[in-house]
């Protein structure tokens, strides 16, 4: 008797002292991420998040109510990401998620957010479809933000830089696409296959590739048969096994285009520097000022991860003070106001003056690129480093290849 | 697209494929274990002779032999922690044990994956050749590496061969793959055999995870393809047969490289899994096995 009553008494006082903060403080605004932890880009998401979360509390949080970051893992999975989100709306009560760099887990995420009245923004995928549902079905899908470039931007931003680096260049006038077969590559190809020859380099072959490859080297072998001067890629899921394999056999052709994997600073190391020579795409770079935040983040990010951000921390960092202005903005954090308030976003981040399309704009809420917006980096590794190439305004590199690597014919 | 490139490519995967099935089968052979964190184990080994020869400065030679002790420490520890204990405990019934040890051996490759992925993130690693570097064969332009690999796994295949066939030793392993119950009735302890069986295979998985880290790259996520390629050539060739799986072997690399060359490489692995079908109909005891 005696042991249940001090069991009551200290439930009681345990009830007291969960709900005591409530009352007393504002309210957090909760933010909730959704990413591959395991993954080094993955786990950019939370890490950056993080950081960002912790500097505006610091600062007093918005009007005085702090972040509060829950991460969950997704292991890469749209099942475990829907299981995350709904978890999110219901037991963590979230204002906003953060959610994911792979555009099929991110469209398994949409239908979600739209019928738990829960905004989202994605970090890091790509897929047209994210952002075109968004239009196509507005009222239903206005939760979902794509804080991406969209798949057609990227493959123009690496068409503009082609154009320049490659044809300008190196007199480059063929080319292969090779492009893993995922959702975010089926509009990057098509775009390709469009501006490149706009551009001036013929397309001469088209080869999407199992995600699930290991051996690349038939690929490898039958792209250097069709004697292009160039290959564009357009890789994320793959990227290790094809740039080790690339070096190892020494294929002859200079890899040029989109290989997320290569924006992590591991992949040096991943790839026991065969990454030597690739040239790939990027919103941002640890030592190039897109902004001036860009290289404060990068800084910081580094200092207290040890590792340097991959692409979607960039990104991340930006939008959880996107979220907190539109917030501060709407002065709640009722999903539909926070919706409205996130529209009106015209802000400086890290990666470029970040602001949504409108609802009548083929890819709704997706960021705004180009002149004054964002236009996107091209990298090289070089010796270990990540360089830029492009454009040649912020570039800190010439661009050069390995000595097996035979550009310009 | 030239014969030679599909005659040189085919035989450089299919050598690695033989070398990365034989430890399944000669396990399952021998101990009647279908060792299901068999991919998970050359994993381990791939991703410790990357750690060892790239973040510890060990060179690609120490890097490659760290990642085969690895491979061992492993296989042993599979042994000792998850099958050895489910062979003799007396809580599980006799008829359910192997049952037992598939789920064990599959729960435990689920978490050396995941500790894998923990420690060393999920992303792919490759390995350091052991000789970098390419050659000219007849106007084909090889990869040294992919020739180191081909003619390691042979070698080691050929020493197995020679241990099993002129050894002592290899003749009890090839007994107890026979008839255990007589060997047990010759005076031969089981256990003893099953030990060092697992210590050969750990030795073979080592190898086999750091050619392939070598050849391909490895990532944990590739844990549950490696051992479904590994059953597959196994069934194929039949069951506990080591002949029949170095035969399997190298009808799925050129079937697949074939394919991949004169189809298209994004349905590599498909006519392997129709003709696995297509065995398991009309021939279930696989090309060469006897059961």
């Amino acid at each position: 008797m005696i042991q249940d009553r001090a069991t009551l008494l200290a439930a009681a006082a345990m009830a007291l002292s969960l709900a005591a903060p409530a009352s007393q403080a504002a309210e957090p605004i909760k933010i909730v991420v959704i990413a591959e932890a395991s993954a080094i880009a993955g786990v950019a998401i939370p890490n950056a998040a993080k950081l960002a979360a912790d500097e505006i509390n610091k600062a007093g949080g918005v009007d005085g109510r702090m972040i509060e970051i829950v991460d969950y893992d997704d292991h890469n999975s749209a099942a475990d990401g829907v299981r995350a989100f709904q978890r999110a709306a219901s037991q963590d009560k979230a204002h906003f998620v953060i959610a994911s760099y792979v555009s099929e887990v991110v469209l398994a995420l949409e239908p979600w957010a739209a019928r738990l009245k829960l905004p989202m923004i994605t970090p890091g995928a790509a897929s047209n479809d994210i952002s075109m549902r968004v239009h196509d079905e507005y009222e239903k899908n206005k939760y979902t933000f794509h804080g991406y470039l969209t798949s057609t931007a990227i493959a123009d931003s690496v068409c503009d830089g082609a154009k320049d680096l490659l044809v300008k260049g190196l007199k480059v006038k063929t080319a292969v696409v090779m492009s893993e077969d995922a959702a975010w590559t089926i509009p990057l190809d098509a775009q390709y296959l469009e501006c490149l020859p706009k551009i001036g380099i013929k397309v001469i072959d088209h080869i999407r590739l199992s995600p699930d490859t290991t051996d690349f080297t038939p690929i490898f072998n039958k792209i250097e048969g069709q004697k292009p001067d160039i290959m564009i890629t357009g890789i994320s899921h793959v990227g290790v096994q094809p740039t080790v394999q690339w070096a190892n056999q020494q294929v002859p052709l200079a890899m040029f285009g989109v290989s997320s994997q290569a924006t992590s600073s591991t992949f040096w190391k991943d790839t026991n520097g065969a990454t030597e020579g690739v040239v790939f795409q990027a919103a941002a770079a640890p030592d190039v000022a897109v902004t001036a935040k860009t290289i404060p983040y990068s800084q910081a990010y580094q200092a207290r991860y040890g590792i340097s951000s991959a692409y979607c921390g960039y990104t991340t960092y930006d939008e959880v003070y996107m979220i907190a202005a539109a917030v501060k903005r709407a002065g709640s954090t009722d999903p539909d106001k926070l919706v409205e308030a996130m529209e009106k976003t015209d802000y400086v981040g890290t990666i470029g003056r970040i602001a949504f399309y409108g609802k009548d704009e083929k890819f709704t809420h997706a960021i705004k690129t180009g002149p004054g917006f964002v236009t996107g980096l091209m990298l090289q590794w070089q010796k270990g480093r990540q360089v830029t190439v492009w454009p040649t305004e912020v570039a800190n590199a010439k661009m050069t290849f390995p000595s097996f690597v035979k550009v310009s014919n | 697209m030239r014969p030679l490139q599909i005659v040189i490519d085919g035989f450089a995967i299919s050598s690695l494929y033989a070398m990365g099935a034989i430890g399944f089968t000669l396990i399952f052979g021998v101990s009647g274990v279908l060792n299901l964190s068999h991919g998970a184990i050359m994993v381990v080994a791939a991703v410790v002779a990357w750690a060892a020869a790239g973040s510890f400065g060990a060179g690609p030679y120490l890097g490659a032999l760290a990642g085969v002790v690895a491979g061992f420490v492993t296989a042993l520890a599979t042994y000792f922690i998850v099958v050895r204990p489910i062979q003799t405990s007396r809580a599980i019934p006799r008829e359910e044990k192997e049952i037992f040890v598939l789920t064990g051996t599959l729960l435990w490759g689920i978490m050396l994956q995941e500790a894998v992925a923990h420690f060393f993130t999920s992303n792919p690693k490759t390995v350091l050749p052991l000789i970098a570097g390419v050659i000219d064969i007849a106007g084909e332009r090889t990869s040294i590496n992919k020739l180191v690999t081909a003619a390691i796994s042979l070698a080691a295949i050929g020493l197995l061969w020679l241990l099993v066939n002129r050894t002592r030793r290899g003749k009890v392993l090839l007994a107890a793959s026979i008839n255990p119950r007589g060997l047990t009735l010759l005076g031969f302890e089981l256990s003893g055999v099953y030990l060092q069986v697992w210590a050969i295979y750990g030795v073979l998985a080592g190898i086999a995870g750091v050619l392939l880290g070598a050849f391909l790259g490895v990532s944990s996520d590739n844990v549950g393809q490696l051992t479904a390629s590994a059953f597959s050539i196994v069934v194929l060739g039949g069951l506990g047969s080591v002949t029949g799986s170095l035969a399997a072997a190298y009808v799925v690399g050129y079937l697949e490289t074939l394919t991949a060359y004169l189809i298209a490489p994004s349905i590599r692995t498909v006519p392997v899994l129709l003709l696995l079908v297509l065995v398991v109909y009309v021939r279930p005891q696989g090309l060469l096995g006897r059961r």
